[in-house]
């Protein structure tokens, strides 16, 4: 519903993946979130929170898997009963993949969606979405 | 000093009193940081939905003071203030004051109607939208609160988790300024509906 507008966090898939026909492969993503915010994590412990979320658009050469997610800090906040799941600061997630047997050989690009909602101490930010290109290398 | 003079002395301070600071027995809200009448915008009106599916103009509440709450489900310091703002409508709902709930989540009422019912909101909701909030100079953190007089002016703009205190000494403040007549804009009655109904 809201534009997008100012974003919270950067994500980047600064290693070009390279992977053979009918193997797994996985890629590191390196989110960083801004000084002073929060994002909810992957699995936030109250119903109406947002989590973070990695999605990628269908069509290109890799089958998308599962995303690897690091521990979530556990952080108590001045408008928070309990403590609150949530990342901060710079941490990786880990994009798995399948190549399947049948994949055209060659390069290409594979585009995801990050969804995330921040806050800071005081205010909350609406839910925003982030594209990520993952550039890959099929042999 | 006899008794006589001095009760002289004092019922002629008490007097002067009246005169300059006013004899009425409501307590005098501490000065809260409104904005000078001269300084106040109206507040841009809007037609949003409520619960019921009635339309909800923030118009219709001219003549009332309106806490008007830009919040969301995901937001936890919205969380804090609700309470807060339950407690005003309750205490101040039959001096001509309103809460009104904009909510700014995504998925409308499939979102809110949990909450409310969850949380028991004791004021009117309406779902908001992009539009409503590039009206009010483009919205971005949650909550956002508006505080608006009687004449349907802003008084005072909240970005942010604020405090209990630095509300109710602005709502006591514009509860105590009536509406100016000027225009025929006076004071107007609300349907009973309208009136502190979720």
């Amino acid at each position: 519903m809201w534009a997008q507008g100012k974003q919270y966090l950067t994500a980047d898939a600064a290693q070009k993946l390279v992977a053979k026909r009918g193997t797994a492969a996985e890629a590191k993503i390196t989110v960083s979130v801004d000084p002073g915010f929060h994002v909810n994590s992957n699995t936030p412990n109250d119903t109406y929170l947002i989590p973070l979320k990695l999605t990628w658009a269908p069509g290109g050469a890799l089958e998308p898997g599962e995303v690897v997610f690091p521990k979530p800090q556990m952080e108590k906040y001045e408008f928070s009963e309990k403590p609150l799941s949530v990342f901060t600061g710079d941490f990786d997630l880990i994009a798995k993949f399948k190549v399947p047997a049948g994949a055209s050989q060659g390069p290409g690009i594979m585009l995801g969606k990050l969804r995330y909602q921040a806050c800071n101490s005081n205010s909350c930010f609406p839910p925003k979405t982030l594209e990520v290109r993952l550039s890959y290398q099929v042999q | 000093m006899s008794a006589l003079r001095l009760g002289i002395v004092l019922a002629t301070g008490f007097l002067l009193g009246c005169v300059i600071y006013g004899c009425s027995p409501v307590k005098s809200a501490k000065a809260a940081s409104l904005k000078p009448n001269a300084e106040r915008h109206v507040a841009p009106d809007f037609a949003l939905k409520d619960a019921d599916g009635k339309t909800v103009r923030l118009s219709d509440y001219k003549g009332r003071v309106v806490l008007l709450d830009f919040w969301a489900t995901y937001c936890g310091p919205c969380k804090i203030e609700i309470p807060w703002f339950m407690d005003f409508e309750r205490k101040h709902k039959d001096q001509g004051f309103s809460v009104l709930g904009v909510s700014m989540d995504d998925d409308g009422w499939d979102a809110v109607k949990p909450f409310v019912n969850d949380v028991g909101i004791n004021y009117r909701i309406v779902v908001g939208n992009d539009s409503t909030a590039d009206k009010f100079g483009g919205i971005e953190a949650l909550p956002t609160t508006f505080l608006i007089d009687r004449d349907g002016k802003i008084a005072d703009v909240h970005v942010g988790l604020a405090s209990k205190s630095d509300f109710e000494d602005a709502i006591e403040q514009l509860l105590q300024t009536p509406a100016r007549p000027a225009g025929g804009s006076g004071r107007v009655s609300l349907p009973a509906e309208l009136v502190g109904a979720r």
